[in-house]
C-alpha cells in the first residue's frame, strides 16, 4: 500500500446529549494514502462527516474526541497549538462542505471573499498576486474568471457555486482536500462534470482527496480506495475494484446490491431489511447484527476486531477471524 | 398497451397507427397538447416574461400502468405531475379524465376525480400534520369521504392499510406521531394515505430521494406491489434513471428537457436504445455502481454544460446549443416526436445518434441484453 498521508487510529468521538451519550465515531481506524482519491461511504448518521471534521480539527460543540489519535504527514493533529492549527487548516487540509453553495457569503463579491481568505492566512501576497492565483484556479474549474470574480453568489448557478468552492479549497495549496457530498444537490450532468474537474485537479496537482458520499455510483466513478462506515464504525476498507468485485463485510455486500443500476438485472437488487440503529441506543456486539443474515451468537456479544490482509484490504466481521479467511468468499 | 411489443419488422407508420388505436381503447387520462406557462414579472416596467415549464406535452395514461417521468431539475416533470393531479390548470391544452375535461368537472364528478388521483410527495415529514397521530391522519380522509362509517370501521380499515404498506404490527403505529417514525416508515404512511381512497392513479414525486440508500428499494418494491395488486396506475417522477428503471421495468418512460418530452417508450427500450442525444448525455452522466464501467465513461457527449434560460428557450430544437450532433436544421426546425424503432423521439437525427450510441456501448462492453 502507498504511504499514508492521514492515519486515524482508534478514534472515538462522543456527543453528550440530554438523552445520553452519543458515540458518532467508535474506535475507528482509517488511512488516507498519499496521492489517491479515497472515498468514505455510509448512510446518514454513519459518522463519515464527523470523522472528516475530526481530521480537520473542526468538530462542532458539544462533540469531543474521547480517544484515539490522528496523524497528518507524521504530525499529531490533536496536539497542534492555536498558531499551528491556523496554518494546518486550509493550508494543509481544506474542505468543501456539503451544500457548499450556501457556504459563500451572500453579500460579498467572490473576489472580496477570496482576498479575505488569503489575508487570514498570509500577509506576503499582494492583492494582484491573490487575484491572479484565483483567476488561474477559476479557469481550472472551467469558469470565466472575469465574470465570476465580480459576481455575487446569487448570480451563479448551483454547479457554478460548487466549482467556486472547489477553487476556494485550492487557494492555499493544501495537501488534502476533503469533499463532503460535493454533488448531492446537483443534477447528474453537473455532477459528472464536477467529478471530471476533480479528477483532473487530482492528477495535475497531485492532491490527495477524501470524498464523503452515500452514493455507491460516485464511489465507483471517482475513488481509488474505499472505506465503508456503519453506525460510527469503519467496517471495511480496500481497493475500489476489489471492494466492488469481492465485498467482504455483509453490510458492504448488501449496500452494493441495494442500489439500482442502469445495467444489472433488476431482480438481483434487494433492500437491506431493518434500518440503521439509533446511535443513542446501540445494539450490543456488532452494530450490524440485527440486519445481518450471517449473524450468530458471537455477533450479539462482541464487536468484531478488524483484520488486515497484506494486499491492503481490511474488514471487521466475525466471518473473518484472521487475514487468511478474507481470501475466502463468504458473502453472496 | 400491446403496441410496445409489436415486432421490429413492422413498418413504422403502420405501427404508429396500431399504437394509436390500441391506446385509445383504454385510456384513463389523456393529456392533449398540454402547456403550462408561468409569468415572471420583470420589474415595474415591461411585460412579464413567460416561462414554459411544460410545452405541448401529449400523453395517455392507461389503467394500471407505470410511467416514469424523468429529467433534470427545471425540466417540468413536477409541473406535469401537478397538472395530472389537477392541482394546476394548464395554460393551454386539455386534460381528459375518463373522457371528460377535468376543468369542467363539477359536484360529485369533481369529487370523484380528486379521490381517484392521489399525490405522494418527496418530503414525508412536511406532508404529515405533526400534531396528529398516524391513526388521525389516516382515518380523516376515509371518514370524510364516507368510505367507512363509524370509528370502529375506520380503525379496522386503517389497520388494514398499515398492513398493506408493510407496517407491522399495525397497532404499534396507530398512536405514533410522524416524528417518532423513520423516513422510510413515514413514506409508507403517505402511500397508505394515497391508497386509502381507492385511487386509479398515484403521482409519486421523488418518493425515495430523501430516504436512506439501503431502504430505497423496499419503498420502490412497495409501489410496484400496489401497482400490481390494486391495479393503480403510477406516475413516478424522478431525476434518478436507475430507480426509474427499477420500478417501471414493465412500464414506460418519458424523458423531459426544458418542458418538452424528448423521448417516450418502454423503459427498457428507452434505456438500452436511447435515441435522443440529450438522453444519451444523461445516461453517460449517471455514475454506474461498477468501477470498470464508471471509469470507462470519461467524457460527456455535450457541447455545453450550461442549461439555457427557460424563459428564452433556443430556437428550433431546445437541445441544439448543447448537442454534439446539431446542424443548421436543428437551430431552425423544432423536431416533433416521431416513431423510431419502438419508441418516440424528438430528434431529426435519431437514427444516426442511436447507431453512434450502440457503437460506443459495445466499446465499453457494458451492453446487456434486456
Amino acid at each position: 500500500m502507498m504511504e499514508p498521508l492521514v492515519e486515524v487510529r482508534g478514534l472515538t468521538i462522543e456527543f453528550p446529549m440530554r438523552a445520553g451519550l452519543l458515540r458518532a465515531v467508535n474506535e475507528a481506524d482509517f488511512v488516507i494514502p498519499k496521492g489517491q482519491i479515497t472515498a468514505l461511504v455510509g448512510e446518514s448518521g454513519s459518522g463519515k462527516s464527523t470523522m472528516a471534521s475530526a481530521i480537520m480539527r473542526a468538530i462542532s460543540v458539544p462533540g469531543r474526541v474521547a480517544g484515539g489519535s490522528i496523524t497528518f504527514d507524521g504530525r499529531d493533529v490533536m496536539s497542534l497549538g492555536k498558531k499551528e492549527l491556523q496554518a494546518y487548516k486550509w493550508e494543509q487540509v481544506s474542505m468543501v462542505f456539503q451544500a457548499a453553495q450556501n457556504a459563500l457569503n451572500p453579500v460579498a463579491r467572490i473576489k472580496d471573499q477570496i482576498i479575505e481568505t488569503f489575508r487570514a492566512h498570509s500577509k506576503s501576497y499582494t492583492e494582484k498576486q491573490m487575484v491572479d492565483k484565483a483567476r488561474n484556479l477559476l479557469d481550472y474549474v472551467r469558469l470565466d474568471p472575469d465574470r465570476v470574480l465580480n459576481s455575487f453568489p446569487h448570480g451563479l448557478s448551483g454547479g457554478m457555486k460548487q466549482r467556486v468552492m472547489i477553487a476556494f479549497s485550492l487557494l492555499l495549496d493544501p495537501q488534502l482536500v476533503i469533499l463532503d457530498e460535493p454533488t448531492t444537490a446537483l443534477d447528474v450532468i453537473t455532477q459528472a462534470y464536477i467529478f471530471d474537474i476533480l479528477k483532473k485537479i487530482h492528477k495535475d496537482m497531485n492532491i490527495t482527496m477524501l470524498l464523503l458520499t452515500h452514493d455507491i455510483g460516485v464511489v465507483a466513478k471517482a475513488a481509488d480506495r474505499v472505506g465503508v462506515m456503519y453506525a460510527g464504525n469503519v467496517v471495511e476498507a480496500g481497493d475500489v475494484y476489489d471492494m466492488f468485485k469481492r465485498p467482504k463485510h455483509p453490510y458492504t455486500a448488501k449496500l452494493m446490491k441495494a442500489v439500482p443500476s442502469l445495467y444489472e438485472d433488476v431482480s438481483e437488487r434487494k433492500g437491506i431489511p431493518g434500518s440503521p440503529p439509533d446511535l443513542l441506543n446501540m445494539p450490543p456486539g456488532c452494530p450490524f447484527h440485527p440486519r445481518c443474515e450471517y449473524a450468530h451468537a458471537k455477533c450479539k456479544e462482541q464487536n468484531p476486531i478488524k483484520v488486515y490482509t497484506p494486499a491492503g484490504h481490511e474488514v471487521a466481521c466475525h466471518l473473518y477471524p484472521n487475514p487468511e479467511s478474507v481470501a475466502e468468499v463468504r458473502t453472496s | 398497451m400491446n403496441a410496445r411489443n409489436i415486432e421490429f419488422e413492422v413498418e413504422p407508420r403502420q405501427r404508429l397507427r396500431e399504437a394509436v388505436r390500441t391506446e385509445s381503447s383504454e385510456v384513463l387520462m389523456r393529456l392533449d397538447s398540454v402547456s403550462m406557462y408561468f409569468e415572471r414579472n420583470q420589474g415595474m416596467f415591461g411585460p412579464p416574461q413567460k416561462v414554459g415549464a411544460v410545452v405541448d406535452v401529449s400523453l395517455d395514461i392507461h389503467p394500471g400502468e407505470i410511467i416514469a417521468l424523468v429529467g433534470e431539475s427545471g425540466c417540468g416533470k413536477t409541473t406535469l405531475g401537478s397538472i395530472i393531479t389537477g392541482l394546476q390548470k394548464p395554460t393551454s391544452g386539455k386534460v381528459l379524465y375518463k373522457g371528460q375535461e377535468i376543468t369542467k368537472l363539477s359536484g360529485e364528478k369533481a369529487n370523484q376525480f380528486r379521490g381517484d388521483v392521489q399525490l405522494v410527495q418527496q418530503d414525508s415529514y412536511a406532508a404529515l400534520n405533526p400534531m396528529r397521530t398516524i391513526y388521525q391522519s389516516l382515518s380523516a380522509p376515509i371518514l370524510q369521504r364516507k368510505i367507512v362509517r363509524g370509528r370502529k370501521a375506520a380503525r379496522a380499515r386503517v389497520i388494514e392499510l398499515l398492513q398493506t404498506v408493510g407496517l407491522t404490527p399495525p397497532e404499534r403505529f396507530l398512536d405514533k406521531y410522524p416524528h417518532q417514525l423513520s423516513g422510510g416508515q413515514r413514506q409508507r404512511i403517505l402511500m397508505a394515505r394515497a391508497v386509502s381512497l381507492n385511487p386509479k392513479i398515484i403521482v409519486a414525486d421523488e418518493p425515495v430521494s430523501m430516504i436512506d440508500v439501503s431502504l430505497r428499494i423496499s419503498i420502490l418494491n412497495l409501489m410496484s406491489e400496489l401497482n400490481r395488486k390494486l391495479d393503480i396506475a403510477i406516475i413516478y417522477i424522478t431525476h434518478d434513471l436507475a430507480t426509474a428503471r427499477y420500478i417501471a421495468g414493465r412500464g414506460r418512460m418519458a424523458v423531459m428537457y426544458l418542458g418538452r418530452v424528448m423521448e417516450l417508450g418502454g423503459v427498457n427500450d428507452v434505456l438500452s436504445h436511447p435515441k435522443h442525444p440529450y438522453l444519451q448525455a444523461l445516461l453517460s452522466a449517471v455514475p454506474t455502481p461498477d468501477p470498470e464501467i464508471a471509469k470507462a465513461i470519461t467524457e460527456l457527449p455535450l457541447r455545453s454544460l450550461e442549461m439555457p434560460n427557460a424563459a428564452k428557450p433556443p430556437t428550433g430544437c431546445r437541445f441544439h446549443p448543447r448537442c454534439p450532433m446539431a446542424t443548421d436544421r436543428c437551430s431552425s426546425e423544432e423536431p416533433q416526436l416521431r416513431l423510431v424503432g419502438s419508441e418516440q423521439t424528438a430528434c431529426h437525427y435519431a437514427e444516426e445518434a442511436h447507431e453512434l450510441w450502440q457503437r460506443k456501448m459495445a466499446d465499453i462492453g457494458a451492453i446487456k441484453s434486456v
